[in-house]
């Protein structure tokens, strides 16, 4: 859904030589500064890190006084433990549904479902797709996947949907949406998880509802757009025919915007798929547990299986959804009747099959793999191991002791200064307003710790991302090779990725970082490459009848002509590494993300675990502000992706 | 707020027929009455058994032989809830587990949940001794014979520097979940160490085994029981002795791990209504070294936790026929 609009460079002014000095002398001269201060100023008005810090102790007796009053508090007795029997009861629905369907039923339904949104195709990679599921063996933890996915799709869509209506239609709803969805999006998973269990509890019904707010946004956000979308002359039309507000909703705004909504929930729905593994974590059934005992045992092969069977849910409700999402082609009666006789037909045979996936189908590929790993391992032990402390020694510690040593009002402001900079003054003031934020809540030290391992996963990221994107860009070959990695790396949930980098650099940042690394590049390739596609061809050629060289072309040409995609790049790029080294604290990257996972697990530790997840949101506002701004200062018309 | 405004309203008009009084926690359908006993004996007729399944192999030992036994003597359906310590407590009120089968002390935990909330009850020992403490490779103890004494790691703090460590020795610890005391330890015993956290059992083995194989040093925090010890020598390092008490303020810790003696906690849902599978739970009990057998089956013969438990039921008839219900 990422739309850069095609953009002409402004024409490059030939400035007098005394203007193009004072381009670069005020940010030389705050390095400069910055610099100075920093050495004459070292070691003072640093923030310690204090486990015991006022703070984490009140949100402990806050959560101690929601922990009597649960069974007596109306805000719990009337509205929260009834959301929760709700939802646990919606989960629960759905998954006896599904199970009660037999897996030949519920291959059936969904080939019948394809079948009705998009033909023969749709209904072939349906059957493939969930038979290999139960090929390799992880049938009945998919379905439960399956049920909570669906469970909080639904929830996305019934709540999402009004909203994003609402929002198309007023513009003042839209101000107000905005930037809380932003936030949202913006916000570690990790960062909600213990908020939610303690109004909610942990088990499916949190679980849901935690992934839920990971997976509206796109559903309202695109409801809105298509809802603007939809053509004002049909609308006055329908009005001028004497339809009332609610007709015109009914039978002409909606009707019209449907295609574009589906593609929302095709959104919606990726989104809760690579939440749902996470929330494992809370107690939620299904694949993601599969995942996390993997991830306790470092066994790479176990790890892989239930992420295939992600990618394989991933695949076929994204083939359906988005078939569905297209003008339809066939007679409705053809299409009704091949839905029935296809689900009929699984229905049927649910009887005569076995009730479970039958085990002689199933093929094991967990050993294979293991010994891979293996082998790299004890081969390539030396290599990782100078790859890790390279990295930990020349990059991460010194920044991580500049970070930490150097006056808190210092580091403060230098990012004011870089976001001013960059992104324009309101940038700047919420880049330093989050900073003082992270200081008032007793974390600044941990959050220093985070913002290193980002920065250096980010650069290293971006220049990866780079470096492919541009190749392919410049190479259909490439692209077509290296496009099915990309697809596959971008669906998989995002924290099967540590399990092969645990397995090659053991426990720590360096983990983490490489984590990210599989998690962001293909998004920051992909924004790249189609950036560069969008230069216009005659630019090009311009620029090579005018005689320029392909290094020429590429440096002066498209890379700045795609500079708003490259922004957005990085923007992506940065908050998605955000998301993957708080994860990393599951395999000791530590820091504001051990915090957390801490907070979930330790009763003395809830506390600095609530903070910890607030100082996570304060810090992602912090980077995208940074480099979203940059892209909306100097490009009017940016348009966020959905 | 909007989004909750609008859930609130429907489930209002939803339910407000049904339940005027607002809704506990309990009211839960999906942890309804879990076990509820019958005297069917066809399979998984009798009810279902939610267990808890801690993150380390030894607890998944327990929780296997169990399990198999509810499904295969009793003809119950097991869930196995893969939770941490702490969560699988929260468990128990949310309606999620009716059983955690090793608990490791956890004092704070026991007033909360039996004595102030009364959702979970004690019921007994399952027999294992439980150890916690900080362990180094057998090779460094011959090398450096004073080791042992944490009054000496101070003076040894250099061989464990690593990349993590930010210039002291690096204590490797376990899952952040896991019952540790050490970074107070750490701070209150002045010891110029950090402790960084591998994130579970598996990292935890795997770098003592590299230790021990590639004599690297290694200061770690490690616990019984724990099949590995019949693979390595590993030796536990002296903290100051352990009195009564000694553990009470958690963050003012200066002494070493009581000794533990593992028991069994219940949901009070489950011990009233549980019947025979709450005393088949009641009477489990076993050494470390059946544990231990069980483990080691898991991890190093490629068995599955079924595969396993059924390999030691097989071959231990007279052990597991004692706790079963008469």
């Amino acid at each position: 859904m990422v739309s850069a609009p095609v953009q002409m460079a402004p024409p490059v002014p030939a400035a007098p030589r005394g203007r193009r000095l004072a381009r670069w002398a005020p940010p030389v001269a705050g390095v400069v500064a910055v610099v100075v201060l920093y050495l004459a100023f070292k070691d003072t008005a640093t923030l310690p890190h204090d486990d015991d810090a006022r703070l984490f102790h009140h949100l402990n007796d806050v959560r101690d006084w929601v922990d009597e009053n649960r069974n007596s508090s109306p805000i719990f007795l009337f509205v929260l433990n009834y959301i929760r029997l709700f939802v646990a009861d919606l989960y629960t629905a759905l998954q006896a549904a599904l199970v009660a369907l037999g897996w030949p039923g519920l291959i059936g339904l969904t080939a019948g479902l394809g079948w009705l949104a998009g033909g023969w195709r749709i209904a072939l990679v349906s059957v493939a797709g969930f038979g290999a599921i139960g090929v390799l063996g992880k049938w009945d933890a998919s379905v439960e996947t399956l049920a909570l996915t669906l469970s909080s799709v639904a929830l996305s869509l019934v709540i999402g949907i009004p909203i994003g209506v609402w929002a198309g239609r007023s513009a003042r709803v839209r101000r107000i949406v905005t930037p809380v969805l932003d936030v949202m999006q913006i916000m570690p998973t990790f960062s909600y998880l213990s908020p939610i269990v303690l109004l909610f509890l942990i088990g499916p019904a949190s679980a849901t509802i935690a992934t839920m707010i990971y997976a509206i946004p796109p559903a309202i956000r695109i409801t809105a757009l298509a809802i603007q979308r939809v053509s004002p002359t049909a609308v006055e039309a329908s009005e001028s025919l004497g339809a009332t507000r609610w007709q015109t909703l009914r039978k002409v705004r909606l009707p019209m915007a449907l295609n574009t909504i589906m593609l929302g929930v095709n959104q919606t729905i990726a989104a809760a798929l690579s939440m749902v593994p996470l929330v494992a974590l809370i107690a939620a059934p299904g694949l993601g547990v599969d995942l996390l005992q993997a991830l306790a045992r470092v066994n790479v092969g176990a790890a892989l299986v239930p992420g295939i069977a992600i990618v394989l849910i991933a695949i076929v409700l994204d083939r359906i959804t988005r078939a569905a999402a297209r003008p339809r082609a066939r007679a409705r009666a053809v299409r009704w009747g091949g839905f029935a006789l296809l689900t009929v037909v699984g229905l049927a045979l649910t009887p005569a099959l076995a009730q479970e996936f039958p085990e002689q189908w199933e093929i094991q590929i967990v050993r294979p793999i293991n010994d891979v790993v293996d082998w790299i391992e004890a081969n390539w032990y030396g290599f990782t191991g100078f790859l890790n402390d390279a990295v930990a020694y020349g990059l991460l510690n010194p920044l991580q002791n500049t970070l930490t040593s150097a006056p808190w009002w210092l580091v403060t402001l230098a990012v004011l200064a870089f976001a001013w900079w960059l992104s324009g003054p309101r940038a700047g003031v919420v880049a330093a307003a989050c900073l003082i934020a992270i200081a008032a809540l007793s974390l600044w030290e941990h959050g220093m710790e985070t913002l290193t391992i980002v920065l250096v996963a980010s650069v290293i990221t971006i220049a990866v991302g780079l470096a492919l994107g541009v190749g392919a860009a410049r190479s259909r070959r490439f692209a077509a090779v290296l496009r099915p990695f990309l697809d596959a790396a971008q669906t998989m949930p995002s924290f099967s990725y540590l399990l092969p980098a645990v397995a090659l650099f053991g426990n720590g940042r360096f983990t983490a970082i490489m984590a990210s690394l599989i998690y962001a590049v293909p998004v920051v390739a992909r924004l790249v490459e189609d950036g560069l596609r969008e230069v216009p061809q005659t630019v090009v050629e311009a620029a090579r009848s005018a005689g320029s060289t392909e290094r020429q072309l590429l440096w002066k040409v498209q890379l700045p002509m795609a500079r708003s995609s490259l922004l957005l790049a990085a923007n992506q790029g940065i908050v998605m590494t955000l998301a993957m080294v708080v994860i990393g604290a599951l395999v000791g990257a530590g820091a504001l993300g051990y915090d957390v996972v801490a907070g979930i697990a330790q009763q003395e530790d809830y506390g600095k675990g609530l903070a910890a997840g607030v100082a996570l949101v304060l810090l992602g506002i912090m980077l995208d502000r940074i480099t979203q701004g940059a892209d909306g200062r100097r490009s009017p018309h940016k348009k966020r992706n959905a | 707020m909007k989004k909750l405004g609008l859930i609130a309203g429907v489930l209002v008009l939803g339910l407000s027929a049904a339940a005027c009084g607002g809704a506990k926690v309990e009211d839960n359908a999906a942890g309804a009455p879990s076990a509820a006993a019958s005297g069917s004996a066809a399979p998984s007729a009798a009810g279902t058994v939610k267990i808890a399944i801690n993150g380390w192999v030894g607890y998944e030992a327990s929780a296997a032989v169990v399990s198999y036994l509810l499904q295969h003597e009793l003809g119950y359906t097991v869930q196995k809830v893969t939770l941490n310590e702490e969560p699988s407590w929260q468990g128990m009120e949310s309606g999620d587990v009716d059983v955690i089968i090793e608990n490791w002390g956890h004092d704070d935990l026991k007033k909360k949940y039996i004595d102030e909330k009364k959702i979970a009850v004690e019921a007994g020992a399952n027999g294992n001794k439980g150890v916690i403490g900080w362990y180094v490779p057998e090779w460094m103890v011959q090398k450096y014979p004073d080791i042992t004494d944490w009054k000496n790691l101070n003076k040894y703090a250099d061989l464990f520097k690593t990349s993590e460590s930010d210039g002291k020795g690096q204590l490797l610890d376990g899952d952040p979940s896991f019952v540790t005391n050490d970074e107070a330890l750490v701070k209150n015993l002045k010891l110029d160490y950090k402790v960084v956290y591998a994130g579970s059992e598996a990292a935890l083995i795997k770098a003592a085994k590299q230790a021990t194989d590639q004599k690297k040093p290694l200061l770690m925090y490690f616990y019984e029981p724990q099949w590995l010890f019949n693979q390595i020598k590993l030796v536990k390092v002296n903290l100051p002795a352990y009195t009564a008490g000694c553990d009470a303020d958690p963050k003012k810790v200066a002494c070493d791990y009581p000794p533990y003696e593992l028991d069994k906690i219940v949901s009070q849902k489950f011990a009233d209504t549980g019947g025979k599978a709450y005393d088949l739970v009641k009477n489990f009990s076993w050494t470390n070294d059946d544990q231990n057998a069980v483990a080691d089956d898991i991890t190093n013969n490629g068995m599955s936790a079924d595969d396993a438990a059924k390999k030691w039921v097989e071959a231990n008839p007279t052990k597991w026929q004692a706790w079963m219900p008469k």
